[in-house]
């Protein structure tokens, strides 16, 4: 097809789309009362039952935990098919490679800034555990605090370039934590199913109100997504880093 | 104990625990392993329809009960009735085909393919159970990132890539769409459960524009999936790429539930406000499954690659399928129910029977393998004769019973040219298969390019497997003729249970009593009259014709020369034009592809609106 | 000013949609396709945060003196977007890896020079 047909087609389409969307405004232009309903029910008569502070991590992990497997499940897989994409897996195993950036390397970042990134990835490390483990009580949880640990990795390759990242973080173990993190939230939806109850029933105590504790099998799932989301995202900085690297010849 | 979650959940383990110790252990045990996975599914998912026989089974995940005073739901559930888990069991019967039929072939997998496969399997059957809308869009996406990656297994191929980056792109946008209308409708209704949505919507007075385009968003993620024309490219780009194992699903059950979801929406979320009016709903589908049909079958009649061939072929029988929803009448839908299946289970024994040419030969190229192949393997070709038979929707397949309905249920509604098309798609589809299977099987007719096919894609593609194979092993040959017998053994003691279930499938007011716990008398009334009830003659002439049909049209392209085809010439010429010019839109460019979709969107949409 | 405010984020989200829409069509280069699809994205994510929005309430975060239980902004939509945010992350990364692998098989990104899948 002629590229002009196609966007003749387009705008033919798009035309059309806005009429849709127009006739659709209906929930903008009249909002009813009924719209409230689902997020009152939440907050006002079950919410406070369980005893935490922040009703979007009790949504994700709680209400709606279900999607969330789902969701954990999407990031599961994209993960493994871009290294199935990339084809990191076997190929050029025990062969040496050399970072195609390696070269600026020599004229790179000082020792002064090198240094200043370095020192960045403790806080940083720290800051994404607070996160993933103050999901239940403000903004936060696994997924932001997984992505936030994953960038200290990702720090770690921007001051000392692929070989020392590779040495640091162990591409095998992480895999097994990535495993490891989406097995956790459903062997946790499980234990309520062992004892006859629903599947993701929250069985755990659900400790008091602004503690760390609080929140029962939350603050499992929240910790077990961190996991995931982190090792997730630091395979796929594996994957995409490796792709500037050539085998070498051995002299 | 509770089954319910089950068909998700132990997939979803079983694969996190393989991608953590899968690479430690030896093939065979991963591939156990897997094959024992699917096995459970399949036996926890038949139990499921037949407890859910006696009713619907709801089961609150998190336990969260709808609230004991206005029977509001605030958690997500599972709404298991026959159909869907009748779907889940087909999605795991066709998984566990699938495992099998991998046991001898793609010996360089690693655990990671068993591991996205499991995934899979775990998102098909949540889709196929869910109550909510929003869990809907969830599973679709799973479904969406797992096929990518499976697609582009191969990814040494540049084709295959291609064929996932297509695949990606329009079914991401479709998805999108679908979340626009699950958040329009969330501002309208305020809930996501599928019940309460349905009767919000058939309580309150919303404008007929809202309730229309709400309709045509939230199912446009599942058209795309579904393949309906024309959302439908992407679908033999990405057939035509996978793995075999990987289109025995794409096609056999993936497609399918695109449809299933359509029908799952309608139903319970749209049918009892009676907006768009069931008479613009049939009018507009039963175009886009009529159109559905019969292009697909034309593409599928012009292919010489198997896969492509066989892709095609699905895209026409989902228009089939598509023709029977519209027709919003359980005895249809029933009869869509036992197409799905029978047509489920041939397609994936049509598509191992490729994955078997590709490990002998090496090879899925009509013309190449007519050449080269000196032993003909005639048990398979047997097999793959049987399966076009099926293709043509003859007895004693399931095919066979779900298209009488089909077909009956038309001529009720005095829809006089719908056997044409049925009969056009039916025919051309198995008689590629058939003309396929002559030549490469049993090395008939005449050798070199025909008019049809001239002009197709020279596909190369890779041997899946290595070294050379002189034999067929059990493992993939087992597995073929099996569910080539399955489709014909289930026809008969299907036919009674899934009327049943149909009935069921197309009542909002027993859906939304069972999810919410409410009375089915306090249930909203329900305004939709059903315009189309009785039971009509049975069509005999149609499978005779069709019978006919195919032999006819595989004869004429096999002997194109022969003056006892000469009948066949003058059509065939017209054909052959009408597929040249079509295959120019299939361009394999995904700009093409997404102006299709805004387009096809828009055109619906406008058809939607004004046919009222 | 609130209806105006809502239409206004409703037509940037059918914008959006469109433009974005727009340079998946056009694209002559596979990421130029990524970060158009992105834009598409984004669309749902402005009309989900303009359905659960509400008026002049908080967020739904129940602490430093909001009472548990009092009205905020709906926290569903939040939930939901987040699961948005992640098909989007997971969806671009695939994307890319095969834009990576086309580009060095192929020799080339732009989409409509790879098309071997025609007919």
């Amino acid at each position: 097809m002629r590229r002009s047909w196609r966007m003749l087609l387009f705008f033919a389409g798009a035309a059309g789309i806005v009429c849709l969307f127009t006739l659709a405004a209906e929930p903008i232009s009249q909002p009813r009362d009924v719209r409230n309903r689902y997020a009152t029910a939440i907050i006002s008569e079950t919410f406070s039952q369980r005893n935490i502070t922040d009703a979007v991590s009790a949504v994700n992990f709680d209400f709606r935990g279900f999607d969330t497997v789902g969701e954990e499940f999407i990031l599961f897989v994209s993960v493994l098919g871009s290294l199935v994409l990339l084809r990191m897996v076997e190929d050029r195993k025990g062969k040496v490679l050399r970072d195609a950036l390696e070269p600026w390397r020599d004229v790179g970042p000082s020792d002064a800034i090198r240094l200043w990134i370095l020192a960045m990835i403790a806080p940083k490390v720290t800051f994404g555990i607070y996160i993933v483990t103050h999901g239940q009580l403000t903004p936060g949880g696994g997924f932001q605090g997984g992505v936030i640990l994953a960038t200290a990795a990702l720090i770690l390759y921007l001051g000392e370039g692929f070989t020392v990242f590779r040495d640091v973080i162990s591409h095998p173990a992480t895999e097994i934590v990535e495993g490891a993190g989406a097995l956790g939230f459903v062997v946790i939806g499980m234990l309520a199913w062992v004892w006859g109850q629903p599947f993701l029933t929250n069985v755990l105590p659900l400790g008091k109100a602004h503690e760390l504790t609080s929140g029962g099998t939350m603050a499992l799932i929240s910790i077990s997504t961190g996991l995931e989301v982190a090792a997730g995202f630091i395979l796929l900085l594996y994957a995409f880093l490796q792709e500037n690297l050539s085998p070498v010849e051995e002299t | 104990m509770q089954l319910a979650p089950l068909p998700v959940v132990v997939p979803l383990a079983v694969a996190a625990a393989l991608a953590i110790i899968g690479k430690h252990l030896h093939r065979r045990i991963v591939d156990s392993i897997s094959i024992a996975t699917s096995a459970a599914v399949v036996i926890i998912s038949i139990t499921l329809t037949f407890q859910s026989a006696n009713g619907a089974i709801v089961y609150w995940f998190g336990n969260w009960q709808p609230l004991a005073k206005s029977h509001f739901p605030i958690g997500i559930c599972f709404a298991i009735d026959p159909i869907g888990a009748g779907l889940s069991s087909l999605a795991a019967l066709l998984v566990l085909a699938a495992f099998t039929f991998s046991w001898s072939y793609f010996e360089s997998v690693g655990a990671l393919y068993h591991v996205l496969m499991l995934v899979f399997l775990a998102a098909m059957c949540g889709l196929a159970l869910t109550g909510d809308l929003f869990n809907m869009f969830v599973w679709l996406e799973v479904m969406t990132a797992v096929g990518v990656a499976l697609c582009g297994y191969k990814s040494e191929q540049s084709q295959s890539l291609q064929g996932a980056l297509n695949f990606a792109v329009v079914n991401t946008i479709g998805a999108f769409l679908s979340l626009m209308g699950v958040a329009l409708l969330y501002g309208a209704t305020g809930s996501l459960n599928l019940a309460e949505v349905g009767r919000t919507l058939a309580a309150g007075h919303f404008s007929q524009g809202f309730v229309t385009v709400a309709l045509l968003l939230v199912t446009a993620g599942f058209l795309v999936k579904s393949a309906t024309f024309p959302f439908h490219f992407w679908l033999a780009d990405a057939h035509a790429v996978a793995p075999t194992p990987v289109c025995i699903l794409f096609s056999g059950v993936m497609v399918e539930l695109g449809l299933y979801a359509i029908g799952r929406i309608y139903w319970v979320v749209f049918a009892q406000s009676a907006q768009p009016a069931p008479q613009t709903i049939r009018d507009v589908f039963l175009l886009m499954g009529s159109l559905t049909a019969v292009v697909g079958a034309l593409y599928c009649f012009g292919q010489r690659h198997l896969k492509r061939l066989l892709a095609f072929s699905t895209i026409s029988h989902v228009g089939i399928m598509l023709i029977a929803f519209s027709l919003l009448n359980p005895r249809a839908l029933a009869g869509m129910a036992l197409y799905l299946a029978g047509h489920g289970l041939i397609k994936a024994a049509l598509f191992i029977g490729a994955g078997i040419l590709l490990h002998r030969f090496g090879s899925l190229d009509e013309y190449d393998l007519q050449r080269s192949i000196a032993k003909r393997l005639a048990p398979i070709g047997v097999l793959m004769v049987l399966g076009a038979w099926g293709l043509a929707g003859l007895p004693p397949f399931a095919t066979f019973f779900g298209e009488m309905r089909i077909d009956e249920i038309g001529s009720q509604q005095h829809l006089t040219w719908l056997p044409a098309i049925t009969i056009f798609a039916e025919a051309l589809t198995a008689a590629a298969v058939l003309r396929f299977t002559a030549r490469v099987f049993f090395g008939v007719g005449r050798q070199g390019k025909s008019m049809v096919s001239a002009g197709a894609p020279h596909l190369h593609t890779d041997a899946e497997t290595s070294g050379q194979h002189s034999r067929v092993p059990a493992f993939m040959w087992v597995p073929m003729a099996a569910l080539i017998i399955g489709a014909a053994l289930i026809a008969v003691p299907l036919r009674g249970p899934v009327e049943t279930a149909a009935k069921h499938f197309e009542s909002a007011p027993l859906y939304d009593a069972a999810v919410l716990r409410i009375n089915a008398q306090t249930a909203a009334p329900r305004p939709y009259d059903r315009p189309f009830e009785a039971h009509g003659e049975s069509e005999w002439w149609i499978p005779l014709l069709v019978a006919l049909a195919t032999l006819g049209a595989a004869a004429a392209s096999l002997f194109p020369k022969s003056p006892r085809t000469a009948f066949a010439r003058p059509i065939g010429a017209v054909l052959s034009k009408t597929v040249l010019e079509l295959r120019r839109f299939q361009s394999g460019r995904v700009g093409d592809y997404v102006a299709w979709f805004a387009f096809g969107i828009a055109a619906y949409g406008s058809l939607l609106l004004l046919l009222h | 000013m609130e209806p105006a405010l809502s239409y206004a984020a409703y037509a940037a989200a059918i914008w959006l949609f469109l433009i974005g829409l727009y340079g998946v069509v056009k694209s002559r280069h596979l990421v130029n396709l990524c970060l158009s699809l992105t834009v598409v994205q984004s669309s749902t994510y402005v009309l989900l945060t303009i359905i659960g929005y509400r008026p002049g309430l908080p967020a739904p975060i129940f602490t430093d003196g909001l009472k548990p239980g009092s009205a905020a902004v709906d926290p569903i939509v939040q939930a939901l977007m987040l699961t948005d945010v992640v098909v989007e992350a997971t969806v671009v990364a695939l994307l890319l890896a095969i834009t990576i692998k086309v580009h060095r098989d192929a020799g080339t990104a732009d989409p409509d020079k790879v098309d071997m899948m025609r007919g």
